[in-house]
């Protein structure tokens, strides 16, 4: 030990180390106790939130840890760090690591009953988390709903661009088709639409994706190649160009007024059915074959995987789900118009992907989280947040080709599980 | 018949500048087996350093120091603007896809897209969002021919567009240089153990791609004045359509099937009301590539091949 921190002693070194014992005495603390931590850390904030940030010389509570603040007010920095400390940090490290002990007897106990009630347990938390977390600023709601749609979307691509190994740029006309299937059913349709629609409408612009879909596979996966890559081009530059030209759903001017039914509850519930099912399918035998298929398509065809049928499932699949994502789009943000799903778009989703990383859940809901969040928060650089961004991208890409976390199996159960004590091993 | 020949015209100029931009996709598709998307983007810096060549040098001939015809100025715009926009996409070779030689193809796809970004907002930075206006370089003539009203700058840009092909075509076919990219395009893997150095052709093969875009700009310049910083999006996306319903990595291909979607748009823009144009014109293409997976002049790959 003492040899090397001899030679240890640069400063850098010395901070990850420190880093890292302070990080090693939150060994212990299982998902359960994080939730739990962050729950009483944004009731804090619910309560006494604004008022402490108005003692700090703020207006209200900084909406996104103040990083908002960089360029716009930037005296009030020490303030906002002061705040996250103590809003955020020291609540969910206190409480975190208090009830450490209960949350794992509490975890343990829970996933011997039923893993499901573990899920649903945690699941309720986490939406606990996000719903006081959002009631404060309504800024904060829209940013929470757009990322958790990302999430939905970026998943969805990466069963086409990650798991099936190919190159589809079609993403963008998928989600104007669901965004517009949907709305055309809660607005068009129906004089008096209650919000039982609603589900209707999304699964409606599933299914209208999905037969756009079929009009991408059909050609594509006749041959092998990349061809996929140019015609889902092609037909994302069709479907914008399609609905320039549909007056009734109001051409290049767009299509407003969506009924107000995409809440948070909405929005999440649907998302979390997104995560399970698309990490069911891409766990199940038909996702195995999807891989054999990326990963020798000769060998997965003598191996009895019908090959064509299963590309077309998971493109069908990954469509509809993209459609979804696009009928919630269209009902949180109450507006689409063509021009929003052009290439603009193809570049964030394919970004979203590549940067979270392929062939992998956990992979995309970071890609996603991460990217939204990112934009978000920088948006203070203004124009150069479109040189910071992408040059994070690039790096991303030379020194992590596959992308942050590429290749790794979502396990539910692993990652509820109670901790074990560092102490308890030695 | 005179409202068809015009139609050709249109199409002959558009085509050249789709077939100019695809020919850039098509060689480093060919040498590299990747999709350049930064190219469209390309165009764009290469038509704004045009804007500032030629600016310099009407401005130098207006001082009086040494006079230059207009004409001279237009052949000089484009050789310095050809010469320093080479220079531009060699470094994007540098920096974005050297390091990404063994990487995924996608992920060089993302970066393409990338570069591509951050040269338009390195534009909105430099530039501001004013619009500048391509100096007049050549005097608009317009000749009556049967009819058909064909100005001097379509001829210009046809006739400089097809040039700068033949151009291309003597060195890749005659040239030692030209050799090594089509042994490198040939086999991608045992060439550079004979010898020829692989980055160098790859810096070669990006530096002639984006010369020939920053001659489109120019000459994109010349027929619309107006430039924007995402000129190059849409028009780049389009000649990259038309790279592969060429054939990918193939060169006459690439300059055909650039003159065939100038002339698959202009026609249905002529024909069906103009909003329908992309949708009509990519549902051609669509179909085009049902029946012919390869391209109009690509062999057929019967390996998997990874963008």
């Amino acid at each position: 030990m003492t040899a090397q921190t001899i030679q240890e002693s640069k400063k850098g070194r010395r901070f990850r180390l420190w880093w890292q014992s302070v990080w090693s005495r939150f060994d212990d603390v299982p998902l359960l106790g994080w939730l739990v931590g962050a729950l009483v850390a944004v009731g804090l904030e619910y309560a006494v939130g604004r008022p402490f940030a108005q003692l700090l010389g703020m207006r209200k509570s900084p909406a996104l840890f103040g990083f908002l603040f960089i360029l716009k007010e930037p005296w009030l920095i020490p303030s906002a760090i002061v705040y996250v400390a103590v809003m955020y940090i020291l609540p969910i490290a206190a409480v975190a690591k208090v009830t450490a002990a209960v949350a794992n007897k509490t975890a343990a106990a829970m996933l011997r009953i039923s893993t499901l009630l573990s899920v649903a347990i945690h699941l309720v938390l986490l939406y606990a988390v996000l719903h006081i977390w959002t009631d404060v600023l309504p800024y904060r709601l829209i940013v929470v709903k757009l990322t958790l749609i990302a999430i939905v979307i970026t998943l969805s691509l990466n069963v086409v661009n990650g798991y099936m190994g190919e190159f589809s740029c079609s993403h963008p006309g998928f989600i104007s088709l669901g965004a517009y299937g949907a709305s055309v059913v809660t607005i068009l349709l129906f004089d008096d639409p209650g919000p039982w629609l609603f589900p209707l409408a999304l699964i409606v612009g599933g299914i209208v994706a999905a037969i756009g879909a079929l009009l991408v596979a059909i050609p594509s996966f006749r041959t092998r190649g990349d061809y996929l890559a140019i015609i889902s081009l092609a037909f994302t530059f069709i479907i914008k160009s399609f609905m320039e030209n549909m007056e009734f759903v109001g051409g290049p001017r767009g299509l407003g007024g969506q009924p107000n039914w995409a809440s948070l509850p909405v929005v999440f519930v649907v998302t979390i059915i997104a995560i399970w099912v698309i990490n069911n399918f891409v766990r199940s035998i038909l996702g195995k074959a999807l891989n054999a298929v990326r990963d020798n398509e000769a060998a997965a065809d003598a191996m009895t995987v019908n090959t064509r049928r299963t590309k077309m499932t998971a493109f069908l699949f990954s469509a509809f789900w993209a459609g979804v994502a696009g009928g919630l789009l269209a009902h949180v943000l109450a507006f689409i118009n063509p021009a929003s799903f052009g290439l603009q778009k193809l570049a964030e989703v394919l970004a979203m992907v590549y940067f979270g990383g392929l062939n992998s859940v956990v992979g995309s809901i970071v890609g996603a989280v991460s990217l939204n969040l990112l934009g978000e928060m920088l948006r203070p650089l203004e124009i150069w947040k479109w040189i910071v961004i992408p040059l994070m991208l690039i790096l991303m890409m030379i020194y992590r080709p596959t992308g942050l976390v590429a290749f790794k199996e979502f396990d539910i159960v692993a990652l509820l599980q109670p901790k074990k004590t560092t102490k308890g091993d030695e | 018949m005179t409202y068809f020949l015009q139609n050709v015209v249109n199409a002959l100029q558009w085509g050249s500048f789709y077939a100019l931009i695809a020919l850039g996709y098509s060689m480093v598709y060919g040498v590299l087996l990747l999709f350049n998307f930064a190219h469209g983007d390309v165009f764009m810096v290469g038509s704004y350093i045009g804007f500032f060549v030629a600016t310099g040098l009407v401005g130098l001939s207006a001082t009086g120091i040494i006079t230059l015809p207009y004409w001279l100025i237009l052949v000089l715009t484009i050789l310095i603007s050809m010469i320093l926009t080479s220079f531009v996409g060699m470094l994007i070779e540098r920096v974005g896809y050297r390091p990404l030689r063994d990487a995924p193809r996608a992920s060089a796809a993302i970066t393409g897209l990338m570069i591509g970004i951050i040269l338009e907002t390195l534009n909105l930075i430099a530039l501001g969002a004013e619009r500048y206006k391509f100096p007049e370089l050549l005097q608009s003539q317009t000749y009556d021919f049967m009819g058909v009203s064909i100005t001097n700058k379509k001829i210009m840009i046809v006739f400089v567009s097809l040039l700068l092909m033949y151009l291309l075509n003597l060195f890749v076919m005659k040239t030692k240089w030209g050799m090594a990219m089509r042994a490198m395009a040939y086999d991608f893997a045992v060439v550079p153990l004979m010898g020829i150095p692989l980055n160098t052709i790859a810096a070669l093969t990006f530096g002639l791609g984006s010369a020939l875009a920053a001659a489109a700009g120019i000459l994109f310049g010349t027929a619309y004045p107006v430039m924007d910083p995402y000129m190059g999006v849409t028009i780049g996306w389009k000649a990259f359509v038309a790279a592969i319903l060429g054939g990918r990595g193939s060169i006459v291909g690439a300059a055909v099937a650039g003159f065939i979607l100038g002339f698959i748009e202009i026609f249905s823009a002529s024909i069906f009301p103009s909003t329908y144009r992309d949708l009509i014109a990519y549902s051609i293409i669509l179909l085009i590539l049902v029946f012919r997976p390869h391209g109009l002049f690509g062999q057929e790959h019967t390996s998997k091949l990874r963008l």
